[in-house]
């Protein structure tokens, strides 16, 4: 049998459709399940601190390890008044790699460039 | 952060400001092994002769937040701050107890340890969430500071319009590289420390007068 791994490339558009709970839900039902995620656009730092908490919530001895997680570091947008009133910073999420930690390791990194390797378990 | 929470913590900070009243919680965040207990142990010992917590060289050593209020930090010109100091459990997006077996833990304590871990960063993004008014994020200036973690802690921390002061820790080692700090938050006010043998710490308080005062 071929031994691979599932790559799934989730589009922007699905993403705005979905809530952020469904959101951390779907990547964590996935790396769960041993595949690789990958978001067009990446999760609001809110989201972000979410999936920190619940992948903690999902971690097993001898199972599940956690999950590994890439992206570029966040353009910051221009807010308008408003939000510079309210002291927003509205920073763009980039396209995300996240994957089971004991899977996906991370190569290399900086500013434009992420070089990952990826195991079948 | 919805609108009106950031509207409530602004108008809490202006009031916090205006009558001077009320303590700021200062949260010491981070990676594990950053250096976040020692320095914590030592703004504690510097300024109220007490420590807050054991350290030691296994990652996940702090495992619950601990606070200590009250602390006072003040400077020669008559300046001081009044803060609480929340020394929190390293962030990370996976534990694995096989990590703490290969530092002598038998498997049994290994897992206790990694589940007692993942309660504690769960905890520790919860504080930061709720009752955090500004962070200290420390860094082991010898590592790589666009590691994941750093990158989205240093947005969350963003998004919640917090002040923060960024610590490249552990300068006294050999391969430290505190100017890579620098140049990957460049946003933010960067000091290079060595909280183990109290290098620069007196510049630390300086700046946390001028940052969250």
């Amino acid at each position: 049998m071929i031994q691979g791994v599932q790559l799934d490339l989730i589009s922007e558009e699905r993403l705005a459709r979905l809530t952020s709970m469904e959101k951390i839900r779907l990547i964590l039902d996935e790396v769960m399940a041993g595949n690789i995620v990958v978001l067009e656009r990446g999760l609001s730092p809110e989201e972000s601190s979410r999936l920190i908490e619940m992948t903690m919530m999902e971690i097993h001895p001898d199972g599940f390890s956690g999950i590994e997680m890439e992206t570029y570091p966040a353009r910051e947008a221009s807010g308008g008044f408003f939000a510079r009133l309210l002291g927003g910073r509205q920073p763009t999420s980039r396209l995300t790699v996240i994957g089971p930690a004991n899977q996906l390791k991370m190569l290399r990194k900086d500013r434009d460039l992420i070089s990952a390797w990826v195991s079948s378990r | 952060m919805d609108i009106l929470t950031r509207v409530r913590r602004r108008f809490s900070r202006f009031l916090r400001a205006f009558f001077k009243k009320g303590r700021t919680r200062i949260g010491i965040y981070g990676p594990p092994n950053a250096g976040k207990t020692t320095l914590a142990n030592r703004i504690v010992r510097d300024w109220t002769g007490d420590a807050l917590g054991p350290v030691s060289e296994i990652p996940h050593e702090t495992r619950r937040a601990r606070r200590r209020e009250g602390v006072t930090i003040s400077n020669t010109n008559g300046e001081s701050i009044t803060i609480d100091i929340v020394d929190t459990p390293g962030v990370t997006t996976k534990i694995d107890y096989h990590e703490f077996t290969e530092y002598g833990l038998e498997k049994e304590d290994a897992v206790t340890r990694a589940r007692e871990a993942t309660e504690g960063v769960a905890e520790a993004m919860h504080w930061l969430r709720e009752d955090i008014d500004g962070v200290i994020y420390m860094l082991d200036a010898t590592l790589d500071p666009f590691a994941q973690v750093n990158i989205m802690m240093v947005g969350i921390i963003e998004s919640r319009d917090l002040p923060v002061l960024i610590v490249a820790n552990k300068i006294d080692l050999p391969d430290a590289a505190p100017a890579r700090i620098k140049s990957a938050f460049p946003q933010h006010p960067v000091i290079s420390i060595s909280g183990q043998e109290g290098t620069n710490v007196d510049a630390l308080y300086e700046m946390m007068i001028e940052r969250f005062g």
